[in-house]
């Protein structure tokens, strides 16, 4: 009896909730006859293509800037790593890792200024880092526009400017995703995307370990004890911010080849809010991240989604104007639940 | 229900005060007895118990929150039971708060005046009651003017208290409860510490002025000088007992500093060591530090090798501002070497790589990462300092998890820290183990000097021993240089081989453990060079 609270305690109420939720949608499922294969299938894609993304909070959460919500920032380098791979006209996997080597230097330039800028607004980042991510979408909606590419792929037919979507067929579309894939039970296990994300994952456990890793979650635990410990400690949350953003750089590349289009313009704009979504259902708070909470809140909250819809269209069939609606109260809703687990697991 | 001394008239009167805080007494057993029109001191060390009396006093929320208290108040020869500051308002108890309450951004007189407004019936009165009455502002000029006057202040009334002068508003304070028409008792709460000379006089002017107006007067303060001044009679409280009330004619400062500082239980004080011969291991120069209300205004002290040097003084002299300044805490200016070599100031970092470290009085703030494992916590400033406990391959750097459980099993067993292992978190340890693993973490730099400020404060008196324990053991076992800060002068004798005593900034003077409680009492209260003169040698 005290070993199952344990258990629950350390699983935390709030998953229990959402589990709970996912199995009710799983049963529904069944009972609609929505083949639950597919569904599998899908979460574990979703999982894999959102994974980076969430990966991206932990280092800003642990270095103590909270939520980065201003993970637009990377995303943009990602989307311009890609566009320059389509530019040299690059196919398969070296198109990929060009994007993914072009998106990190640029990250890494970007999320410094942007540290710099964090550290002058202590006490309300997600605020700021909110409205940094909202300008940097807006400011490169004009750059999408004036950028010197010339890749016809790329172009509008007339006029100037990059298409809002790009299809990334024929080059690397879903490449990581049949990297090794195999089906169980009808299920397809994205091997390499999977693959992927964990390397990433285990990339940012080493550096967590490392003495930088070590001082930059004594900084971001408390501030005054790292100065006290000789440690710098806006130094150390520049350094979290730019792994933050590096990491949804690189994210957002994945995310695209899983995705087979890169969407520019408006589209950046709101995705912090479901990686900060599902690495709170995944347990983390503001000031604690882990990567598990990563592993099992992308996991969750994808599923979440991936079931609901179809559940919702299901039930919702002869009004099938209601069913856009659903989509969206249902993701906002999940969104809604796990900002309100903004104190975490404890 | 009357006493002996039936014939006289007591405006206060509490007697047989006693209070707890979750078991732990803090006061018992005070009696306070205030003649009309007398100037009466109340003097202690900090911790001696003054605030909580005053608090009793005033019926904050404080005490009724934590089980009341014991013993009987009267007031005017009437049980009184004072339940809130209000309630000890209308009994005519008003207080001059150390700090102010005022609003900055009203007259003085809407300060004055504040909550208590005369005012007339307006037409919006009418309709939604008495809140909304007209302000009477020529009426409310006129009180205040005249509490003013009574105070010899000659500033105009309708003046905004933003930019006054310190000591005007003080005295803006001051008026404030002369203008509640049944003031019968003034408290004054250390009144003088943020003032100049000349306006500490002024204001000890018109305490005598307002006291034979009739109003009597509890004067709380530790400067000694200033009671013998003016008091009439003084109550001494140590350690939360009623120590002595005398009239002022038959005590001395002396006496006085000999009553606040003066031991009961005799305890082994450390033997006072020759510093001859020794070499010096610190060597400070010209040092000031800007510690918010613990400033430290130019102090000279050599530290010889070995030693156990104490830092005593009062609360907001500075001693603390010592410590936080060498470490790069707060900002500060001068000198200062270890071993003949310069400390960077103002940077943690260098001074932790020059061989010093420091276990901080705020232990929950800077001491600890609370949320972290005990064993983390031991070895994480020696990682980032030292580059101890980590695995390098080429620009990659480990922790060595292996090397960092040794050692911190290792800490445990020689401090005996009780815990349920390395990994659990130092949230959950009490303070007194909490103490012990910030000293774990200073050791495990193995610094030149270590800088130790409240080792004791917050933790229970068996784990006090235990920690004092270590410092005299560390010290013994391996020859380290101690500085350890402390309010508590006892603990700063039982282990200090010298005690400097801090006061207004400043080195008031070094006293060897075993001097005279008189001269610990008088440097504390930075009377000892006014009243010894020079013919007193003040080093030990």
């Amino acid at each position: 009896m005290d070993k199952a609270k344990v258990l629950i305690n350390r699983f935390g109420l709030p998953r229990i909730i959402i589990v709970a939720f996912l199995l009710v949608l799983l049963v529904m499922a069944v009972m609609l006859d929505i083949p639950l294969n597919n569904l599998i299938s899908d979460a574990l894609v979703r999982t894999g293509m959102n994974g980076i993304l969430v990966l991206a909070m932990v280092p800003g959460i642990l270095a103590g800037i909270g939520l980065n919500f201003g993970i637009p920032i990377g995303i943009v380098c990602g989307l311009l790593g890609g566009l320059i791979a389509i530019e040299l006209d690059l196919y398969g996997f070296q198109a990929l890792f060009t994007a993914v080597a072009i998106s990190i230097p640029l990250s890494l330039v970007a999320g410094y200024f942007y540290g710099l800028l964090l550290n002058r607004v202590k006490g309300s980042e997600m605020t700021i880092a909110t409205y940094v991510g909202f300008s940097i979408v807006s400011l490169m909606s004009i750059g999408w526009l004036v950028l010197p590419f010339t890749s016809e792929d790329m172009r509008w037919p007339i006029g100037t400017g990059l298409r809002t979507t790009i299809t990334l067929q024929g080059r690397y579309e879903r490449i990581l995703n049949q990297w090794g894939s195999f089906d169980v039970f009808g299920v397809t296990i994205p091997t390499g995307l999977l693959l992927f994300m964990l390397f990433f994952c285990l990339l940012v456990w080493l550096f967590l370990r490392s003495k930088m890793g070590v001082a930059m979650i004594a900084a971001g635990d408390s501030p005054k004890f790292a100065t006290a410990s000789g440690i710098n400690v806006n130094r150390m949350r520049v350094v979290g911010t730019m792994l933050s953003t590096a990491l949804s750089a690189v994210g957002i590349v994945i995310y695209s080849q899983s995705f087979g289009f890169i969407q520019l313009y408006q589209a950046p704009m709101f995705m912090s809010f479901a990686a900060v979504a599902a690495i709170l259902i995944g347990g983390a708070s503001i000031k604690k991240a882990n990567i598990a909470n990563v592993l099992i809140g992308a996991l969750l909250f994808q599923s979440l989604l991936v079931v609901s819809l179809p559940v919702a269209n299901k039930v919702l069939e002869d009004v099938s104007s209601l069913a856009e609606i659903a989509r969206i109260v249902i993701s906002n809703g999940i969104i809604l639940y796990a900002l309100t687990q903004i104190g975490g697991g404890e | 229900m009357k006493t002996e001394h039936n014939n006289e008239h007591y405006v206060l009167d509490m007697r047989d005060i006693g209070k707890e805080y979750y078991g732990t007494r803090v006061l018992s057993g005070i009696n306070l007895k205030l003649r009309p029109g007398e100037i009466h001191g109340v003097l202690g060390e900090n911790g001696a118990g003054k605030s909580t009396l005053m608090n009793i006093l005033f019926g904050m929320s404080v005490i009724h929150n934590t089980g009341g208290f014991e013993g009987k108040v009267y007031v005017d020869g009437e049980e009184t039971f004072i339940e809130s500051p209000v309630e000890a308002m209308y009994k005519g108890i008003g207080m001059v708060h150390q700090e102010f309450m005022l609003i900055p951004g009203y007259s003085i007189t809407e300060n004055i005046k504040l909550n208590r407004e005369i005012t007339t019936p307006g037409i919006l009165s009418r309709v939604a009651g008495k809140k909304l009455e007209t302000l009477n502002m020529e009426a409310m000029n006129k009180d205040a003017r005249k509490a003013l006057d009574k105070l010899g202040m000659n500033v105009e009334e309708w003046v905004k208290v933003a930019g006054l002068p310190v000591s005007y508003m003080q005295f803006v304070e001051i008026a404030r409860e002369l203008d509640k028409e049944n003031l019968k008792v003034l408290v004054f709460d250390e009144p003088t510490a943020v003032l100049t000379e000349s306006d500490a006089d002024k204001l000890l002017e018109s305490m005598r002025m307002i006291a034979d107006s009739g109003i009597a007067i509890l004067f709380i303060t530790h400067r000694l000088d200033e009671v013998k001044r003016i008091a009439d009679r003084i109550t001494v409280l140590r350690d939360g007992q009623h120590v002595a009330t005398k009239n002022i004619e038959d005590t001395d400062v002396f006496d006085m500093a000999n009553l606040m500082v003066g031991r009961e239980i005799k305890m082994d004080s450390a033997k006072s060591v020759s510093s001859e011969g020794k070499a010096v291991k610190m060597k400070i120069r010209d040092l000031y530090v800007d510690m918010p209300g613990e400033l430290i205004k130019g102090v000279d002290l050599d530290i010889y090798e070995g030693e156990i040097l104490g830092i005593g003084g009062l609360a907001g002299q500075g001693k603390i501002g010592l410590a936080n300044g060498i470490m790069g805490l707060y900002n500060s200016e001068g000198k200062v070497e270890v071993d003949g070599q310069e400390v960077v100031l103002n940077n943690p970092e260098k001074a932790l790589k020059q061989g010093l470290a420091f276990v901080s009085e705020d232990r929950r703030g800077i001491g600890l990462l609370l949320d972290t494992s005990i064993e983390l916590n031991i070895a994480v400033t020696a990682m980032q300092m030292q580059e101890q406990f980590i695995k390098r391959v080429g620009p990659f750097t480990q922790k060595d998890n292996k090397r960092i459980r040794e050692h911190a099993l290792k800490m445990i067993k020689d401090l005996d820290i009780r815990c349920t292992g390395p990994q659990q978190i130092t949230r959950r340890l009490s303070g007194g183990n909490q103490q012990k693993v910030c000293i774990a973490r200073a050791l495990t730099l193995n610094p030149k000097v270590l800088f130790v400020s409240e080792p004791t404060r917050g933790i229970d008196v068996g784990a006090k021993k235990l920690v004092l324990d270590t410092l005299l053991q560390l010290n013994k076992d391996y020859g380290m240089t101690i500085i350890m800060t402390s309010s508590e002068l006892a603990e700063l004798r039982m282990i200090s081989h010298r005690i400097a005593i801090v006061n207004e900034g400043k080195l008031e003077g070094v006293l060897p453990p075993d001097a005279s409680d008189v001269d610990f009492g008088l440097m504390m209260s930075g009377e000892y060079h006014k009243v010894k003169g020079k013919e007193v040698k003040t080093d030990g």
